[in-house]
């Protein structure tokens, strides 16, 4: 794991719809390591780095650069300001937090209402929060920050002991810190046609028009999806109540078998699984089928291509904090390879 | 040249629960250091900075500022599989903590987040529409298990852990302004001391576990027997969610308490005060229990007329209290500028009408 590389995706701004700085940071890594790089009208990435063989197979591999995060959807008379939510977050996280707004990240903090005053424990909606970034009137905010501007969460990269790292956004620039690792390895026998896509989290639209361009015989999604390995101190065990965990940090690549986006060609999940065990590489398959991947688009384009998804296990994804082990990424990392070694024209085949 | 700022940020990004004010009483004793003639503390570990007065009469009076120097915290409830599980021991507000770092206070800090599910699991969008409590709360900290095991026991305090961050307009979040953007103003107070004269002596002091009942307050004022007090403390800001009844201006000046816990002739005296410096104040009505330092060290020994000054502060309790540099920096001048005017015979001018007469006639 190049962990410089991935604080600094992690730490980027790149709300789906804005990934222009994480587009940045992943096009100075990966010259040199491509060639045919293209940015696309809609901002995704593709880039091809060329097989030894001729011929083989054109295998597409993409990970979102987006971010889940928050607009600018007003400000009001008192100078606070209202937000709306781009992607999928848990309201009850958000009392308290603080963000960072716009092309100039002006820090802003989520106002609560102090214990002392109201202990109201009914979860209070996105709609009726709002960042306070020290405006002293409305015409002071609105010098500052104006509708439509994208809000991060204000959260920095870490280590925590010698195997874990953290930071915002690991979903999914821990899956484009592999697929950069992707291409600065190699080579590989096969046509590897890389897609860094856009708006992910709002719909699965750049890796729509990124497969529907690269036209690729199959494609593999590179995400990071959710552990919820963690205890339940509130369960009861003779009732059954513990959490589904989905997958488990430690645990190897994530394979999906389906999701509310995708059913998984099972031939291409059995092909991965064959890989891993013949590699001695660990995985496991996601046991829940919440939530959906670029795979939902990129199965569908054109006349269908066979898609499968591997994913890195990270805790507390959609948050502030997501944790990663280095571990699973080397380990998915050893996978993706593996399979772009051992995929071929009688694998494809199978697919059919 | 004193950076109010920087003094401001090392002590609200410090760790310093109730009960474990060690690490916060050495940064206060060094930022003291050559402001004061000498420390002591109280029993509990409350620090005491004592400037002795610059022209002093025969017998030089006392007066006591007190800011508490500890912060809310949660305590190690179990450990469980190299997961830590939660007790709330002081106004841990639970609604703010999901997702929130934290720091793990094992045999040595241990940083981690209180975990949260992704929204992808959660039934009916976020669980029961209800706050989760602390008794479900679970920190990760990343570790394997029995590295857990080894650094963190029952009994281990969680503080929260987040830096202070600048906002617009000289404001400022973080953590723990509750209440040390008040030692700050004590700090700042000591500083300007420094070029004028007082005929008083002074006791400043940084109060541990003020959040678990004014304790501090309570025996450094025994062993000081001050003749005069100020406490201070944070108070409500206006925002929304906080009836403006109960709230003063951000950028408003200082809050001074009105009511019996305070003396009136103290309010009185730092009011004219602050009419002379140019000093904005803003009343704060507390008709009761002000739940400050104030009240603990008003029934000291055998009392002790007591004044408060309050910082304002928004999203009290949580890891954004938010506060502006501007209300700290008139705290700090107030309070030089009142010791300062103290005379010989303050403790005469302020005693009761009645025993006044009284002590005309004899």
């Amino acid at each position: 794991m190049d962990t410089t590389l991935l604080k600094s995706l992690s730490e980027a701004h790149g709300i789906s719809g804005r990934e222009d700085a994480v587009r940045k940071i992943i096009l100075e890594a990966i010259y040199g390591h491509a060639s045919d790089i293209r940015i696309d009208p809609l901002g995704s990435i593709t880039a091809i780095k060329r097989g030894t063989v001729a011929g083989a197979p054109r295998v597409m591999l993409a990970a979102h650069m987006d971010e889940v995060g928050f607009m600018v959807a007003g400000v009001d008379g008192d100078g606070l300001v209202r937000f709306t939510a781009v992607g999928s977050i848990d309201d009850r996280i958000l009392p308290g937090m603080r963000m960072k707004i716009g092309a100039n990240a002006i820090p802003g903090v989520v106002i609560w209402t102090p214990i002392h005053i109201g202990r109201e424990q009914s979860v209070v909606k996105l709609a009726n929060l709002r960042i306070d970034i020290g405006a002293s009137s409305k015409d002071d905010a609105n010098g500052k920050v104006k509708l439509g501007d994208m809000i991060v969460f204000d959260s920095y990269f870490g280590e925590l002991g010698a195997a874990m790292v953290r930071g915002k956004a690991l979903d999914d620039r821990a899956g484009c810190a592999l697929l950069i690792d992707v291409l600065r390895g190699g080579p590989y026998p096969v046509d590897v046609l890389a897609a860094f896509t856009v708006q992910e989290e709002i719909g699965l639209r750049g890796a729509q028009v990124a497969a529907q361009t690269l036209n690729p015989d199959v494609a593999f999604v590179l995400e990071t999806t959710t552990a919820n390995d963690i205890p339940n101190p509130l369960a009861v065990p003779d009732e059954m109540d513990e959490p589904n965990p989905t997958c488990r940090i430690q645990g190897g690549p994530v394979f999906t078998i389906l999701d509310r986006s995708v059913i998984v060609n099972p031939r291409l999940l059995q092909f991965l699984r064959a890989t891993a065990d013949k590699h001695s590489i660990p995985y496991q398959l996601k046991t829940q089928p919440g939530g959906g991947t670029d795979g939902g688009s990129i199965h569908l384009a054109n006349g269908g291509v066979a898609t499968a998804v591997i994913s890195n296990p990270s805790r507390y994804i959609h948050s502030p904090v997501t944790y990663l082990h280095r571990d699973d990424f080397d380990n998915t990392l050893r996978l993706v390879q593996a399979v772009l070694h051992d995929v071929n024209r009688d694998v494809l085949a199978s697919l059919r | 040249m004193f950076d109010l700022k920087a003094h401001l940020k090392t002590l609200v990004e410090a760790h310093a629960p109730s009960g474990h004010e060690a690490p916060l009483r050495e940064l206060i004793q060094s930022a003291w250091r050559g402001l004061v003639d000498s420390t002591e503390q109280d029993r509990l570990g409350s620090l005491i900075g004592i400037k002795r007065a610059t022209q002093p009469p025969a017998m030089p009076r006392k007066i006591m500022l007190a800011a508490h120097m500890d912060e809310i915290g949660m305590m190690v409830r179990d450990v469980v599989d190299g997961f830590v599980y939660v007790q709330r021991i002081s106004g841990v507000d639970n609604r703010v903590m999901l997702a929130q770092t934290v720091m793990v206070h094992g045999r040595q800090p241990l940083p981690g987040i209180i975990a949260t599910v992704p929204p992808h699991l959660l039934k009916n969008g976020n669980g029961n529409g209800k706050y989760p409590e602390f008794d479900s709360f679970v920190v990760d900290l990343g570790l394997p298990a029995n590295e857990v095991t080894r650094q963190v026991r029952m009994g281990d305090l969680i503080t929260v852990d987040a830096p202070m961050i600048d906002l617009n307009s000289n404001r400022v979040a973080g953590k723990a302004m509750d209440d040390r953007a008040c030692l700050a103003a004590v700090t700042l107070c000591l500083h300007l001391l420094q070029k004028l004269h007082h005929s008083w002596d002074v006791y400043a002091v940084a109060t541990v576990q003020e959040e678990t009942g004014l304790l501090g307050a309570k025996t450094a004022a025994y062993q000081i027997k001050p003749d005069i007090a100020i406490a201070l403390d944070v108070t409500f800001a206006k925002q929304p969610g906080v009836p403006d009844e109960k709230a003063v201006e951000m950028n408003g000046g200082p809050g001074i308490g009105i009511g019996p816990n305070l003396h009136p002739k103290l309010y009185d005296k730092l009011r004219e005060t602050a009419r002379k410096q140019e000093i904005k104040l803003q009343d704060d009505l507390l008709p009761g229990n002000s739940g400050t330092d104030a009240w603990a060290i008003q029934v000291a020994q055998e009392g002790v007329p007591t004044a408060l000054l309050e910082v304002p502060i928004r999203n009290m309790h949580s890891a954004v209290e938010t506060a502006d540099l501007r209300d700290i920096e008139r705290c700090g001048r107030l309070l030089a500028a009142f010791i300062a005017d103290l005379d010989a015979d303050f403790l005469t001018a302020i005693a009761w009408e009645e025993l006044k007469a009284q002590e005309a006639t004899a």
